[in-house]
């Protein structure tokens, strides 16, 4: 085998790395985060990277205030980002929660490991999928995504921090020990060629803009600070020119335009991972690192002449429902492997109907699923 | 065509066992072209014992299960990291040892005195890692000697890296001595 | 109109729906026309001021005035200004909370705020209570008195919000009155001036919970009060311990000339340019130790 002559663009790198370089890709510009275990070399790298861009690291005092202080860097115009594991995550909740509901675009990456409370701190899980989903109070969706490699690491980054800003809504990237810390050799993608979403700004005159103004999209116009529009950014329930309100018409407008820009997109939002499910009578629903040791299995199983495929999700939420969909007509067994005690293939069961037969492997060990655990069910 | 040569590089904290598995993967995967590598580290009980590894897949097709399924090559620098590895052993999987470190006579084996060569070629036996990483550059198909040293020549410390240096060629010397009498066809101890 | 109040009238939002939610005696609208006359003195405009406000009956100035503002979560607006001073340093950053909002669950963002010195104004309006949850004890509800979730007498201490920010460090902290008008208007506008984090400590009152549960009286009490109890800052240090007893210092506590984490930070920027990075100079070592004063 030939020595590489381009080596230098083949970089061997971590998940976390990757992201942070997917980060400062995407635009990031600000980064508040507070260190946790398996998630502080997004930190690192940043805190090293980002001052040389212009941007902004800062180490806060938590993990609340890092949620805090990215909020409002993004309200300052900034693209901004933090990164955590379960015991942050939790901590971020309601900031979270402020973000959605003010429509703060930001993005918050979630390195898994095992809970609850301390848990294991250096080991692999996936147990914080239903966290993404409902970890704050109070109904409105979310975005999140999950990569299986380093360089979908990267990549969903990227897209985190495009979607984030389309849609001005929080997105969460939800990694696992595996995927953060594993190295692997990439070529990152020429900057160049990366598409680069940016928050649409007002183009009206300033005493024209009403700040939360529905239109065809769902997703008002966002000013920055500083920028002249001045106007009202609050965690209550408002009307469309931004103050508390509790007028049961305006209220309504508000939840709906919340839920509406998302499901209105969820073409744009929701992405999957097919294979070899043309003639598949079992059906490999996962996502993350353990869709890796699925492929093996399905690989395997195949090799052995058995009809399975793979069903990698990639957007974890919204929940695929349609993907799931199409695999109905010929599935007989589906099969959820999750590193928890089966957060996802309880969406997939509500989902499935009964129509087929759903076999779940769990393991919450702290050790990635063996191909040959997921076999064993087939 | 490799398909997932998966190499186990294990001893106690302080032997380099983790910067060995990164440079390793790095001439694996960033100085040959057409392979994919996915380098983890174990971590679980064994670190509170004080024992670390590093795992290394190389693939010429993209590598799904990022773990080792079953070992090709093993190199322990302890007793316990032997002893736990072996079972992880493919049948015809290869263990490089340095008989000072470990006690290991069935199967494949491949035994280098690693710390009387890291001692002699450097003065420092904590080049160990490095005379393994030189000793593999012979043994397996996967990295060689020209991108082990591209590799060596990045990560090595400045001031060290002539030191590096001399523990790989160490390292290889001694396995193309005894090379013949491990290797009895042609891709033993990367297919089964 | 005519001068003062046409001035406070143009800073007032005309597109909110007022009145606002404060009770009659409260003190918050006092502190909203000091920060006004405070912020119109020093000709700033209202686009380059952001105004952020936590939880609690002071939070809600923010829906008032007309500049950008920010009504964040309880205890957070620190956090938040933090981030949105740092991410566009052209604009004036200003934080109004209350006493719990800062002290309590805010506590760990004051201090840090503090220590990290981010050329941020913080207004701190102590009432001794919560009181848009009803009259629950805060950390500045003094000792003995009642509250609602201390109706059989409070018995933790109360903490000095001035003298916990002087210690965890900033660049300029001072007390205020919303009696002592003419002072409190004086104070916001040298912490707004000042370069870095500047914190204001306001002495209010609360007739509708705190007054009622203690016996204290009406507004007019309360102003009595603060105006009996009031010991200006540069007088204190002449008097004897038993003539300060009970009684709060007002004016500049402290006035530091230290760099702010921008100006810090911009060094962080140069060095992070440099392809070597930081090195660490040997020398320097023992010289950057001796500000580490932990004696």
């Amino acid at each position: 085998m030939p020595l590489n002559e381009k080596a230098p663009a083949t970089r061997l790198m971590q998940g976390n790395e990757a992201s942070a370089e997917g980060a400062l890709a995407a635009g990031v510009r600000f980064y508040a985060g507070y260190p946790i275990t398996p998630s502080s070399e997004i930190a690192e790298v940043l805190a090293y990277r980002l001052p040389a861009f212009d941007g902004t690291f800062i180490q806060m005092e938590d993990e609340i205030a890092s949620m805090g202080a990215i909020i409002g860097a993004s309200l300052a115009g900034a693209k901004a980002m933090t990164a955590t594991s379960g015991p942050g995550f939790s901590l971020m909740q309601e900031n979270i929660g402020y973000a959605c509901m003010a429509e703060v675009p930001c993005v918050v990456v979630n390195v898994m490991r095992v809970g609850p409370s301390t848990g294991m701190p250096t080991a692999p899980a996936q147990g914080d999928v239903q966290q993404a989903r409902w970890g704050t109070h109070g109904d409105h969706p979310i975005i999140v995504l999950s990569p299986w490699s380093v360089r979908e690491c990267f990549d969903l980054t990227v897209r985190s921090v495009n979607l984030a800003e389309k849609y001005r809504t929080p997105v969460i990237l939800l990694m696992d020990e595996v995927v953060g810390h594993m190295r692997e050799n990439v070529v990152l993608p020429d900057p160049a060629s990366i598409p680069i979403v940016n928050r649409v700004t007002p183009t009206v005159p300033p005493e024209w803009y009403i700040p939360y103004e529905d239109n065809p999209s769902g997703v008002p116009a966002m000013s920055h600070f500083g920028a002249g529009y001045r106007h009202h950014v609050t965690g209550l329930h408002h009307d469309v020119r931004g103050f508390p309100t509790l007028r049961e018409d305006e209220v309504e407008d508000l939840n709906k335009r919340l839920f509406r820009k998302i499901s209105d997109n969820l073409r744009d939002i929701q992405q999957v991972e097919a294979y070899a499910l043309d003639d598949a009578e079992i059906v490999v629903v996962a996502y993350g690192s353990v869709a890796r040791s699925a492929k093996r299995a399905v690989v395997e199983a195949r090799a052995a002449g058995r009809k399975v495929g793979l069903l990698r999700l990639i957007t974890l939420w919204p929940f695929c429902r349609r993907a799931l969909e199409r695999v109905f007509p010929q599935a007989k067994v589906l099969v959820v492997p999750e590193m928890n005690r089966g957060q996802m293939s309880r969406e997939v069961k509500r989902v499935n109907q009964g129509r087929a037969e759903v076999r779940t492997v769990n393991r919450t060990v702290g050790r990635l699923i063996r191909p040959d655990e997921i076999m064993a069910v087939f | 065509m490799i398909d997932r040569y998966e190499i186990r590089l294990s001893g106690t904290g302080g032997q380099g066992v983790v910067l060995a598995g990164i440079i390793l993967a790095e001439a694996a995967g960033r100085w040959r072209e057409g392979q994919y590598v996915a380098q983890t580290v174990s971590y679980g009980p064994q670190v509170r014992g004080g024992m670390s590894s590093a795992e290394v897949v190389v693939s010429s097709s993209e590598i799904d299960y990022p773990r080792p399924i079953s070992l090709d090559l093993l190199v322990p620098f302890t007793q316990a990291a032997a002893t736990e590895g072996v079972p992880l052993l493919k049948p015809k999987g290869l263990v490089l040892m340095d008989p000072e470190l470990v006690h290991h006579s069935t199967g494949w084996v491949a035994e280098i005195p690693l710390t009387q060569l890291a001692r002699e070629s450097t003065g420092r036996i904590q080049m160990i890692n490095v005379v393994a990483l030189g000793a593999m550059s012979v043994l397996t198909p996967v990295i060689d000697p020209e991108s082990l040293k591209a590799a060596l020549d990045e990560r090595a410390p400045k001031k060290a890296r002539e030191s590096f240096h001399k523990a790989a060629l160490a390292g290889q010397e001694a396995a193309l001595k005894i090379r013949d009498r491990i290797f009895f066809e042609e891709g033993a101890g990367h297919e089964d | 109109m005519k001068g003062e109040t046409q001035k406070a009238y143009d800073y007032l939002r005309h597109d909110k729906k007022f009145p606002h939610v404060w009770c009659p005696g409260c003190g918050n609208g006092i502190v909203m026309g000091s920060l006004i006359r405070a912020i119109s003195k020093l000709e700033l405009s209202k686009d380059e001021v952001v105004l952020v406000s936590g939880i609690g009956c002071a939070g809600r100035i923010t829906a008032y005035v007309d500049f950008s503002t920010v009504h964040t979560t309880h205890g957070r607006a620190l956090t938040f200004a933090t981030g949105i001073k740092l991410a566009n340093p052209d604009v004036k950053v200003i934080v109004v909370m209350g006493d719990g909002d800062a002290t309590a669950i805010g506590g760990n963002h004051l201090i840090h705020a503090a220590r990290r010195n981010v050329d941020l104004t913080a207004i701190i309006v102590n009432n001794n209570i919560y009181g848009m949850t009803g009259g629950q004890f805060s950390p500045t509800t003094p000792y003995g008195l009642k509250a609602t979730t201390a109706p059989h007498g409070h018995v933790e201490h109360a903490f000095n919000i001035s003298r916990l920010v002087e210690t965890a460090g900033g660049a300029f902290v001072a007390r205020g009155s919303i009696y002592h008008v003419n002072l409190l208007d004086q104070l916001y506008k040298k912490a707004i001036a000042k370069k870095g984090f500047a914190v204001v400590e306001t002495m209010s009152s609360c007739p509708t919970h705190f007054n009622k549960l203690n016996l204290m009286g009406g507004p007019v009490d309360s102003m009595n009060w603060l105006k009996s109890h009031a010991v200006p800052a540069e007088k204190a240090s002449s008097l004897a311990e038993e003539e300060v007893r009970g009684k709060f210092r007002i004016g500049v506590l402290a006035d530091r000339d230290i760099p702010d984490y921008q100006t810090e930070y911009e060094q962080v920027r140069l060095r992070a340019r440099e392809a070597n990075g930081y090195v660490l100079d040997p020398k320097e070592i023992s010289k950057l130790l001796e500000s580490y004063q932990c004696y």
